[in-house]
């Protein structure tokens, strides 16, 4: 790939805020417009400007396959595990007001809902990079 | 071959906008959409999570076994294209 100046540094000022925000938007889930789906993409796509701008070896460098499968896997671990949670103190699966009646912390309802959108976005976030890894790569040669 | 499918356009496109008619105002609170669940589900989220956003409650929390299984449906994506375009190379 061709040496850019320009693109190599905006895009390293934006890859933080890109990140920040897509975090931003995974917390704010319970309180307004945003959610696990939404900022797991958005988190995906700091990796996508970073491999277009960087080169796919030194985005791998940071982020490899096995990070990639072992955070995809993480994300749905999360989500199973406090429906099985529900399941263990005795209520449905995923039958989140069991875990806040029988732990007695106000508003543990929210937390949990907000713990399943991380739990979300994680996968979305890994998936998506796997996806966009493995297309730069059908390419032939890694830029 | 052409002409047909030219009408077989313009009646379908007829008959749409015929029906747009019978279609409620945007929101019209009088609207069969907003009548049954919306209802419900507006006066019973902030009692039941305690959190301000209706549709992530419902999305995480009453519907939150679909959203798992959409979540997993992902995860099987990610892996069936890791599985096509990669070709048995190291994970």
């Amino acid at each position: 790939m061709r040496e850019n100046v320009v693109i190599r540094t905006v895009s390293r000022l934006a890859v933080p805020f890109i990140q920040v925000f897509a975090l931003y938007v995974i917390v704010h889930g319970a309180s307004g417009a945003g959610g696990g789906f939404q900022g797991g993409v958005v988190f995906a796509s700091s990796f996508i400007l970073m491999t277009i701008a960087f080169g796919l070896s030194s985005v791998k460098k940071r982020f490899n396959n096995k990070w990639i499968m072992i955070c995809s896997i993480i994300g749905i671990t999360i989500y199973a595990g406090i429906g099985l949670l529900c399941l263990i103190l005795g209520g449905n699966y995923l039958e989140y007001g069991i875990i806040e009646a029988t732990l007695g912390i106000p508003h543990l309802h929210g937390y949990l809902l907000d713990a399943v959108e991380v739990g979300i976005g994680i996968t979305v976030m890994a998936v998506m990079t796997s996806i966009i890894y493995d297309m730069a790569e059908r390419r032939g040669e890694s830029p | 071959m052409r002409a047909k499918a030219l009408l077989a356009v313009l009646l379908i496109g007829i008959i749409l906008f015929w029906a747009i008619e019978d279609m409620p105002a945007f929101g019209d609170p009088q609207a069969p959409a907003t009548q049954y669940t919306g209802e419900l589900y507006i006066n019973s989220v902030l009692p039941d999570i305690g959190i301000e956003n209706i549709v992530t409650a419902i999305l995480a929390s009453y519907r939150g076994f679909d959203t798992l299984g959409e979540t997993v449906v992902i995860f099987t994506a990610g892996i069936s294209v890791a599985l096509l375009l990669r070709r048995g190379g190291q994970l």
